[in-house]
């Protein structure tokens, strides 16, 4: 039974990585094309301070993103899963999810109307008289950060949610009547219990918001480019492909550290909550 | 407006497009491939709301030949689909300048007879002259335009904008609310244009010194936008911005305060252009195409609903003169463009270029 799967995961998973890993070492030529000798010089050329600032800018500005979310999903989760009742509850659910029905490029746009010089916010600002000249709200970090949060924060609640939900409240009960004050009980019981949770909400938040394109071009402007949109150009316009795929190449090890840090933090917690 | 013309645009990755070209290029013959007769259905490649609607009706009337229209996004598209079909797969395709040029370098279109294109004799003699293909032995222009500033007067104070400088180092009149286009061909120009320096050079010291200059600039710009950037001048978001010049039009049409102005430092020439792919069995019934699109109304279709000027003097002639008066860069005459720097294929530069283009983003 496992035949067909593994297919699947060599067809679609295994074989267009390896063609992009063996691209990343091949000669980019001319006109696109792809000399067939091996090289270095794209890792050399990725390795350029250049490039990995644009990969660094990229790595803040999703962290920055996962920690705003983990901020503010992580009260949502709690309200939605404890404190709300079953109906409000479903209602509350289906408002998370409610703006995938949307497309996110347009989601994104409305952003614009809303923050540009000329936009709702700046325009009530000014007529309320708060403001005399109008702020810059769009075209720099602050709104690609905002966007991303925006865009990413219901994968965040999502897995809270399921976590925070399955947990029995009698624990909890337990604890305090223990005599463990609320933050203490929060602290000790409920957070070990729902690492997993936020261990998939941040990963789910971080991966998207850090190969993100069309944010930064729309909401930042293309000012500050982000690894996605370097990537983005190398394929579509300078057609690079080889030093396209190293830098592939090189967010895909970013991002396999980074699901190895995750298997490592769940076995932990794992333990934790055996030992505990 | 729309993003098959938008991308009709993109030359700026010109070379890029021999990709496979250059990869598949060996053990082709160079040839002419066994023709078919009588009518037949022609298989064009075109970007998206760029040819009147009813085009294949009016040329099946006329020639008896039929048409298979497939859409492009962007010339690297176009480009592509050639390559990566069997050769006579397409046997008309639409492309922009410099890509045509590296098509034809590659020897990868059919030389035209000029015999059979009568209507060439409805272009301006300034359209025999473009450097990518001189007398038209290649290919044959549709629309040609130039890019420069597009700046709304009534929001600027006294200034006025006619340099790619007022972009670069603006003054307080437009500090904050100037973008530029994020192309990697028009992403340099001003800078490039500002230093004198030509907009096809891929020489590694005037390629950093434009990097420089256009790094500076960046602190000053409200952004980069090759997309709407004419949306943003009516809604008074930018006062000036580097634009293509059928593109300014969309913007003049809903508010009149906005103008286009070819910087004095110069600017550059794109055409879009039509070839035959090597490899195409309707040389002559294509032929019969490339005359008929140059038949005047259809240029004047292209003038009037896409705002683009034709280098067809005929369709040109035939224009009202109050889309003249309202769209005053639809006037500017062929001998104006042509003084304009013809992009170019930048052939093994490309990547140089491109390269200089990523830094001033990155940067």
């Amino acid at each position: 039974m496992l035949a067909p799967a593994l297919l699947w995961w060599a067809i679609f998973l295994a074989l267009p990585m390896g063609l992009v890993l063996a691209t990343a070492f091949f000669k980019g030529g001319a006109y696109g094309a792809i000399i067939y000798e091996p090289t270095l010089r794209n890792l050399e050329r990725a390795l350029d301070p250049l490039y990995v600032g644009v990969l660094w800018h990229s790595v803040w500005l999703a962290a920055l993103t996962t920690v705003i979310c983990l901020l503010l999903g992580y009260p949502a989760a709690v309200y939605i899963a404890t404190r709300a009742s079953a109906r409000t509850r479903t209602l509350l659910l289906v408002l998370v999810i409610l703006p995938f029905w949307t497309n996110f490029l347009i989601r994104t746009y409305a952003w614009i109307v809303l923050l540009n010089r000329e936009g709702v916010i700046n325009g009530a600002l000014e007529g309320l008289g708060i403001v005399d000249e109008p702020l810059s709200l769009l075209y720099n970090d602050a709104a690609v950060v905002l966007g991303l949060v925006y865009g990413y924060l219901p994968l965040m609640i999502l897995p809270l949610y399921a976590a925070i939900e399955r947990i029995n409240p009698e624990v909890l009960e337990a604890a305090t009547d223990l005599g463990a004050r609320p933050l203490r009980a929060l602290r000790t019981v409920m957070l070990p219990l729902i690492v997993p949770g936020i261990v998939a909400g941040c990963v789910f938040v971080f991966v998207p918001s850090l190969g993100n394109i069309p944010v930064p071009e729309l909401l930042g402007g293309g000012r500050s480019e982000m690894i996605g949109n370097l990537i983005n150009r190398q394929f579509l316009t300078t057609r690079d492909w080889p030093f396209g795929s190293m830098l592939v190449l090189t967010l895909m090890v970013l991002l396999m550290a980074l699901l190895v840090l995750q298997s490592f933090v769940l076995r932990r917690s794992r333990q934790v909550g055996v030992d505990g | 407006m729309n993003q098959g013309i938008r991308r009709a645009l993109v030359a700026g990755v010109a070379a890029a497009t021999l990709a496979v070209a250059a990869a598949c290029g060996g053990g082709e013959e160079s040839g002419t491939a066994a023709q078919e007769t009588g009518p037949v259905t022609l298989s064009v490649l075109t970007f998206n709301d760029y040819i009147p609607e009813n085009l294949a009706e009016e040329f099946e009337k006329k020639t008896g030949n039929t048409l298979e229209i497939t859409y492009i996004t962007s010339n690297e598209d176009g480009i592509a689909k050639i390559e990566g079909a069997e050769p006579g797969t397409y046997d008309i395709a639409f492309l922009t300048s410099p890509f045509t040029q590296g098509l034809i370098a590659a020897d990868k279109v059919e030389a035209l007879d000029g015999s059979k294109i009568p209507n060439l004799a409805n272009l301006y003699p300034e359209a025999a002259e473009l450097a990518y293909d001189p007398g038209n032995a290649h290919s044959i222009p549709y629309s040609w335009g130039t890019t420069g500033i597009c700046w709304r007067q009534d929001l600027v104070g006294d200034t006025v904008v006619d340099s790619w400088g007022d972009l670069l180092t603006p003054d307080d009149n437009l500090k904050g609310k100037v973008t530029m286009l994020d192309e990697d061909r028009w992403l340099l120009e001003p800078a490039l244009k500002t230093l004198g320096f030509s907009v096809n050079t891929t020489d590694a010291d005037e390629l950093q010194q434009a990097v420089d200059l256009s790094v500076q600039a960046k602190s000053t710009l409200l952004g980069y936008d090759a997309e709407t950037f004419y949306s943003k001048l009516v809604s008074g978001e930018a006062v000036a911005v580097q634009g293509w010049d059928g593109w300014c039009n969309y913007g003049t049409a809903e508010d009149a305060n906005i103008q286009f102005v070819i910087p004095s430092e110069g600017s550059d020439l794109w055409v879009d252009t039509l070839v035959i792919p090597k490899g195409s069995t309707h040389i002559e019934q294509a032929h019969q195409f490339m005359d008929f699109i140059l038949e005047p109304q259809n240029g004047q279709w292209v003038a009037e609903n896409i705002l683009y000027k034709v280098p067809n003097k005929a369709a040109m002639d035939a224009l009202d003169p109050a889309l003249l008066e309202q769209f005053p860069n639809m006037a500017i005459p062929p001998s104006t463009l042509l003084e304009q720097e013809a992009l170019e294929d930048l052939g093994e530069g490309q990547s140089a270029f491109t390269d200089a283009a990523s830094k001033v983003k990155a940067g």
